[in-house]
């Protein structure tokens, strides 16, 4: 059977299966659609919690991105885990303990103030909806290029899939069609690493295949044939390449670590357990979940620029027989230069492929020698490393239908996350907590359930009409969560000194300060050509890259909360005792 | 009531006692050893890994799942020590 109706059936399959759990795991209350009913297996949740977190940027594009980047592209990776151990620490049991059903519920509660509620809902608004049309446009990639189908017919199958079990199942549908996408994503992006690694490098676990040996050079380890070969063609080597610099590295690191323990849609998954205890685990098992691929992309991502490196540069750089001729390169590359996200040109007319670094003085003076006009590969799209391993490791075409369901189901599995966290927050905090206190809990249902379906409608006319800058956004809600929610929730729990003046200027510092920070360099409100300031080095204020601005907008964030407390009246004695409370799983106070 | 309190505050400076340590751990395998003594690290191999690229690609999220762990297992001692674990 050929490759699209293969993947079709695939995607078709596991649509089947999501609807069929919409329909057993309806929800009844707004305890089961807010937070399953408080009834997760910490395991369970977990790996819904996996599933929810690990976004179409993850699964598609995080591999290509670290093979360019080479060893900085563990900033990335360091940052996406790390923040778990925050959550764990520092938030997940406290908030569980609070036993409500929202983030911004616990900052207007703890902060005694509807003010500071509102602020937060705005952050959570913010955060969410910049994360979702990433999303969106996921599934459009994995429909358009896999599938072969106009973008707009895969946003809307998408969009009705995820309508009918998350309007009918709330949290408690979402978090068991999560554990199946769950189990779809970890075995499509795993079985194309294991046969890589195999090839590669005789290893079946990708782990320890980026560690080991090559298969036809026993001799010689993989990393450091790869620096060899990147070194060769004028590149850093792809161990100690110096990409964006310690200092950048280090705040974004940092930021994407306490961006990602902010992030409404993933802390409101640990108000599912049953237990404080469970809650605390949970984050753990969350994270080997997560693990179990982040720790294969690095392999996949080393070994798809060897392999592609290797495929074009096929002998000692600088002879002319080396290079691969245009009319003999492998049949994946043709595939994806019909799709427009792989271009090659061929600059100095010989026939031949030259893949260099064509910024390097040193290496321009050679390749000027040979008679080499610039690098010959003009567009190499970072999603193509995940979705073409299949190909490029020669595997059935039923490997590469999987992978099209894999990249449906994580970009589909954070959407319903995020579409829950937007929805809840519009019914839950705005309605029931400011504009309607009396709303009865079957009426608050059926909000939750029509604010679920507007976010959808949004949020897909956005995926359908993406703003231009779909490609910053990751940045803007990662820098948004880290400054604006994380540093009130942290302090809402550790300092009872802050009270609701405090946390409301914290937030508004962080938030602004990150936006108009983001906005100089990428343009306000993202809009070409309204850059302030240049967005390199020269530029940017302390050397710091907008992407790592986050860590320093919580700074701010602290900072505010703690002079602002400090000036003004202390917080009631009723919220310390709630602080306190918060703090002991089994309160005696 | 005020032995309660007293109970209370000694939970959670004892509670305080485990972050702290957890999370200079965090910062030393993924901030430290991944980023800003990588260079040094790299000398050292770990079979064909350079040790500081090792961190920042794979050891540092090994390091962050065990610190989790840790943290619930001395947890779920100190709520027990303390009579303060649920039902």
């Amino acid at each position: 059977m050929d490759l699209q109706t293969l993947s079709l059936i695939a995607v078709g399959l596991t649509f089947v299966v999501y609807i069929a759990i919409a329909i057993w795991s309806r929800a009844g209350s707004t305890e089961e659609f807010y937070v399953a009913g408080g009834g997760i297996h910490p395991v369970a949740n977990g790996m819904a919690t996996a599933a929810d977190w690990m976004s179409a940027a993850s699964f598609i594009s995080m591999a290509g991105i670290i093979a360019f980047l080479g060893y900085t592209g563990g900033a990335y990776l360091m940052g996406w885990t790390g923040g778990y151990v925050l959550m764990a620490l520092l938030l997940a049991p406290y908030l569980r303990k609070f036993g409500k059903f929202t983030v911004p519920e616990f900052i207007g509660d703890r902060f005694y103030s509807t003010t500071a509620r509102a602020v937060a809902v705005i952050c959570l608004l913010m955060i969410s909806l910049t994360y979702v049309i990433g999303q969106m446009r996921g599934v459009g990639i994995a429909f358009s290029n896999i599938l072969n189908l106009p973008i707009e017919l895969g946003l809307v199958v998408g969009m009705v899939i995820v309508a009918v079990y998350a309007v009918l199942g709330g949290m408690k549908g979402i978090t068991y069609t999560q554990i199946a996408q769950y189990v779809i994503m970890i075995f499509a992006y795993s079985v194309p690493a294991i046969f890589i690694s195999l090839h590669l490098t005789d290893t079946a676990l990708p782990q320890f295949g980026l560690g080991g040996t090559l298969a036809d050079r026993p001799d010689t380890h993989l990393l450091s044939a790869l620096d060899q070969t990147l070194q060769d063609l004028g590149f850093g080597a792809y161990t100690d390449r110096p990409g964006m610099g310690m200092y950048n590295m280090f705040l974004l690191t940092l930021s994407l670590m306490i961006g990602t323990a902010g992030l409404p849609h993933v802390i409101v998954r640990f108000f599912t357990v049953p237990k404080i205890s469970d809650a605390r685990k949970s984050a753990g098992y969350a994270l080997i979940f997560i693990a179990l691929l982040y720790t294969v992309a690095p392999a996949i991502a080393a070994m798809a620029i060897y392999n592609f490196s290797n495929t074009i540069q096929t002998g000692p750089v600088g002879d002319p027989e080396a290079n691969l001729p245009y009319d003999q390169k492998p049949a994946w590359m043709d595939r994806w230069e019909n799709t427009g996200l792989l271009i090659f040109e061929d600059k100095n007319g010989d026939g031949r492929i030259q893949y260099y670094n064509d910024k390097n003085p040193d290496m321009v003076a050679k390749a000027d020698e040979w008679g080499w006009k610039g690098n010959e590969l003009v567009k190499f799209d970072n999603d193509i490393m995940v979705l073409a391993n299949p190909e490029i490791a020669a595997l059935p075409n039923w490997v590469a239908a999987l992978v099209a369901a894999g990249g449906i189901a994580a970009a589909l599995s954070t959407a319903a996350g995020l579409l829950l966290a937007i929805s809840s927050s519009v019914s839950h905090d705005l309605l029931k907590g400011i504009f309607m206190p009396k709303i009865s809990p079957k009426a608050e249902l059926t909000a939750a359930r029509i604010s679920m379906l507007v976010a959808i409608a949004i949020a897909g006319y956005l995926g359908l009409n993406p703003p231009g800058f779909a490609a910053q956004v990751v940045a803007l809600a990662f820098g948004l969560a880290a400054s604006s929610l994380f540093p009130v929730l942290m302090m809402g729990i550790f300092s009872k000194r802050i009270n609701k003046e405090g946390a409301i200027s914290g937030m508004l510092v962080g938030l602004i300060s990150t936006m108009v920070y983001i906005f100089l360099y990428k343009g306000w409100f993202f809009i070409p050509g309204t850059e302030t300031l240049p967005d390199d080095p020269s530029g940017w204020l302390l050397g710091i890259n907008p992407s790592g601005f986050g860590v320093i907008g919580a700074l701010l964030n602290f900072l505010t909360a703690y002079v602002v407390s400090g000036m003004t009246k202390p917080t009631p004695v009723e919220i310390q005792k709630l602080v306190e409370n918060v703090r002991v799983p089994r309160a005696q106070v | 009531m005020s032995a309660q309190k007293k109970d209370v505050g000694e939970y959670w400076s004892r509670n305080i006692g485990i972050i702290v340590p957890c999370l200079v751990i965090w910062a030393l395998v993924s901030l430290g050893a991944g980023i800003l003594f990588a260079p040094m690290l790299n000398g050292i191999h770990l079979g064909g890994y350079p040790l500081g690229f090792w961190f920042a690609q794979q050891g540092a999220i090994y390091v962050f799942i065990l610190l989790i762990f840790y943290y619930a297992w001395r947890m779920n001692g100190l709520d027990r020590e303390f009579d303060v674990n649920e039902e």
